[in-house]
């Protein structure tokens, strides 16, 4: 599996050997080699689980390997020992990482946020001048602009990125870590990133790309590192492998592609008319909602988190009211504000955080099974549960929806995310709900588990459910939805059927331009 | 009418006022200094007493005053380092670690007492701090007399409240402070030693409530009493709330709250007896609860107050 890639020793800017780390009895990184020479985009592809993230871990510093040595090389270009378990030595080494969930203050400005720790703490005085004179050229050179006295809250996440990544070049980085930099981003940022990224490496900057998404390693990466259970198991050039390929190996099976067939939509399961949500400060949260939610169909909801999604979901959940709009299930209108009669009504809830919202961590599998059922008289009589229906409602569930636990006593918190999911998709799934609310279904599982909650919701979909999918993955989108519709600040554009739309055409939609400023563009 | 006029116009009374709130100054802002680094200090009560005692200790055993404060200063940094040890690499709950540090620091200090003067019949008395007339600035009308005629420690509570914002805002060692109370894993991402800076910060504030606590035995009276602190340091807390985590913000509303103190004082003298004076003493209190209402309502709180940081979890 390994392509031999031309490349002379001396252009070596890190030499990983042997790398191991293990917690418990999880192996996470095995036996782990990496090179990576200097103007170099290198993708480091896996699943969750794979051990992508410890190995960078490591080599920024904030784990130990238990075995295994890091050379990294120095500003002359020779290959040093790397000093492990220190940030601040790999920092020195000229590692810049930049993490997933952002490592920013938020009440700093994006200035102190980039010169933190560069100076000794016992200096008097800080060197804004010199920070800043050093910043212009910077962002001049790479194009990465940020307003330096803008305090880090008021920004957005493609600015949080840009001062990420000037924090590691302020630093003179030589090697740039970026772990999963494109989950938050649309799609025309991931493209100004990649740009960004190209100009950096035709600068003599290395950058090691972590992700999962098979396209953008592809477009971004001169070669790929496959792990799979914390083993490398491919080292390929990008330009000679495709995605289907790249995929195989990273799952260790091949996987087959979702498809999802025309219907014919039915009744209407919700109908959201004017409908407004207030929010916090006074700015609402969901602004003249307009959405016909009909059987057999699946509405997708696009947008970058933050924008109304959250409101959207809690109106139809019960968890938020709405002020004023007229709002509608299964033809009647809604009692909004009450979970249990939202649920008693017929709406299946999904949520976002299914380890927050979805379970009560300190139960058992079985008892996590009931939270949405206990009081259905087939789990209750004269006021006390009926634990044999219970557990035997348990095993249908395990049963049926493929979960990997030990049983009905099984111990949710130990349960993988992927199964943690398939128990919330088979508490719902199995009341039959008219109306699915999936907010993020996906979000951090393997390919595996995702093909599964694609075919669950698809079988629902099927079975006469009318579907509302709020998603960030325009693929996943684009795969499942009948209709398209994109939040930006709290407004629902209307849905557009999924064969009229593009990535695009979405992407600018996300950034809040109007579907016709859109048209205009592309034309 | 009349009356409380002539209470807001005498300079005795703004003198009175920045008297009270010394102690109060130094309090929040050692209390400031430790929660803007993510550690809520509840050991200040117990601190500030520690203080009180083993600076007036110190000089009652014939040391100069201002080793006494240098004692009290240094005790309250060994109890800042306990409460350190415990809430930040050993990540404990900074509540209930306060609460025992103020038991066992108000416990020691009155067993320590007792211990060295075993029977004397009524607190002895030191030769306390005595007001210090600035030349020149104590001459300008009013404010002279009221600010530049205090003690010592009074200015030295002023001169720290201008320190402690100076090193906050423009020092890198400011930026490492506030960075690790906001979010400790952007601190370390950029190489900063986030438990050192912790307990760094809770020792430095420490010493500071030390040092307010020592106010009241080497300025303020000239002897040391059991329960003297009196919940001092629980307004502290409440200031550093009020104040929105700033320095200049905290000495405002110490200096407030000591002006309502001075207040009632001086209002008791001329309502006189119909109204029980109780009511009196809770005025200070009401009006700081209002004051906080009013101010704090949108408070920004250091977002990784009271969250300990484990390395290596994200």
């Amino acid at each position: 599996m390994n392509e031999s890639v031309n490349r002379k020793p001396e252009d070596l800017v890190l030499r990983l050997r042997g790398i191991t780390k293990q917690f418990g009895d999880l192996v996470a990184n095995d036996a782990i080699d990496l090179d990576l020479a200097r103007g170099e985009i290198l993708a480091l592809l896996g699943e969750n689980g794979a051990g992508k993230t410890t190995l960078m871990n490591i080599l920024f510093g904030h784990y130990v390997a238990d075995a295994g040595e890091a050379h990294v090389a120095d500003a002359s270009g020779t290959l040093a020992p790397l000093r492990g378990g220190s940030p601040n030595a790999s920092l020195l080494a000229g590692i810049g990482m930049v993490h997933q969930h952002f490592t920013l203050a938020e009440n700093l400005s994006a200035l102190d946020n980039i010169i933190l720790g560069t100076d000794s703490l016992f200096r008097p005085w800080q060197r804004q001048r010199d920070a800043r004179r050093k910043l212009a050229a910077l962002m001049d050179r790479s194009g990465l602009l940020v307003d330096l006295d803008a305090t880090v809250a008021t920004l957005s996440v493609g600015e949080r990125q840009r001062i990420e990544i000037l924090k590691a070049l302020y630093r003179d980085a030589r090697i740039l870590i970026l772990d999963e930099p494109t989950a938050v981003l649309t799609p025309q940022e991931s493209e100004s990133l990649f740009a960004t990224l190209r100009r950096l490496a035709s600068d003599g900057l290395s950058v090691v790309f972590i992700s999962h998404k098979l396209a953008e390693v592809l477009a971004i990466s001169d070669r790929v590192t496959v792990l799979r259970g914390g083993q490398v198991v491919a080292n390929v050039a990008a330009a000679g492998t495709d995605g289907p390929r790249l995929a195989e190996i990273m799952v260790g099976r091949p996987i087959p592609p979702t498809v999802r067939q025309p219907m014919a939509p039915g009744e209407a399961v919700l109908e959201l008319a004017e409908v407004h949500v207030p929010g916090e400060h006074n700015r609402p949260a969901l602004t003249d909602a307009n959405l016909k939610v009909r059987r057999h169909e699946i509405i997708g909801i696009a947008g970058v988190s933050g924008n109304g999604q959250a409101a959207l979901s809690n109106l139809i959940c019960g968890l938020a009211a709405h002020d004023h709009g007229r709002f509608e299930i299964f033809g009647r209108t809604a009692v909004v504000g009450s979970p249990g009669r939202m649920i008693a009504a017929g709406v299946g809830r999904i949520p976002e955080d299914r380890l927050h919202d979805g379970i009560v961590n300190g139960m058992v599998v079985w008892e996590n099974l009931l939270l949405e059922d206990y009081n259905r008289a087939k789990f209750v009589r004269a006021g006390f549960l009926r634990h044999g229906a219970a557990r035997a409602n348990a095993r249908q569930v395990i049963e049926a929806f493929d979960v990997r636990c030990p049983g009905p006593e099984a111990a949710t918190h130990l349960l993988s995310g992927g199964n943690i999911q398939k128990l919330i998709l088979g508490r719902v799934l199995n009341r039959e709900p008219g109306l699915i609310l999936a907010n993020q279904p996906t979000r951090g599982l393997d390919i595996g588990a995702v093909t599964y909650v694609h075919s669950r919701l698809l079988e629902a979909r099927g079975a006469g459910a009318g579907v509302i999918l709020i998603s960030e993955d325009l693929d996943e989108l684009l795969t499942l939805s009948d209709r398209i519709a994109v939040l930006y600040r709290g407004r629902l554009s209307p849905a557009m059927a999924t064969e009229d739309v593009t990535i695009r055409r979405l992407g600018l939609m996300m950034a809040g331009q109007t579907s016709e400023g859109a048209a205009a563009d592309a034309a | 009418m009349n009356e409380i006029l002539e209470i807001l116009l005498s300079v005795s009374f703004w003198a009175a006022a920045l008297r009270i709130a010394s102690p109060l100054i130094l309090g929040t802002l050692g209390e400031l200094v430790c929660e803007r680094a993510g550690v809520l200090n509840l050991g200040i009560e117990g601190i500030m007493t520690a203080g009180a005692m083993a600076g007036w200790m110190a000089v009652y055993q014939g040391a100069d005053l201002w080793t006494g404060v240098a004692v009290a200063a240094a005790i309250g940094m060994i109890l800042g380092f306990i409460h350190g040890v415990f809430t930040v690499p050993l990540g404990l709950s900074q509540h209930v670690t306060g609460l025992g540090l103020t038991l066992l620091a108000t416990s020691l200090s009155y067993f320590t007492y007792r211990m060295i003067l075993p029977d004397v019949p009524s607190p002895p008395r030191i030769e306390a701090f005595q007001p210090l007339a600035i030349p020149y600035l104590s001459d300008l009308p009013i404010i002279g007399p009221a600010i530049f005629e205090q003690t010592p420690l009074t200015y030295f509570a002023l001169i720290a409240v201008a320190v402690v914002a100076f090193v906050l805002y423009k020092t890198p060692l400011g930026l490492a402070v506030r960075s690790v109370g906001e979010n400790p894993a952007a601190a370390e991402a950029q190489g900063i030693d986030v438990y050192a800076v912790r307990i760094g910060a809770v020792m430095v504030g420490s010493g500071l409530m030390a040092v307010g606590g020592a106010f009241l035995t080497m300025s303020a009276f000239n002897a040391f009493f059991f329960e003297m602190v009196a919940g001092r340091g629980w307004i502290c807390i409440a200031l550093v709330v009020f104040a929105s985590w700033r320095p200049g913000k905290a000495l405002l509303g110490a200096f407030l709250f000591g002006a309502f103190d001075a207040f009632q004082v001086r209002l008791q003298q001329v309502v006189g007896g119909d109204i029980p004076y109780q009511i009196f003493l809770m005025l200070p209190y009401l009006l700081s609860i209002l004051a906080l209402i009013v101010m704090s309502r949108r408070a920004a709180y250091p977002k990784a107050l009271m969250i300990p940081y484990r390395k290596g979890e994200r």
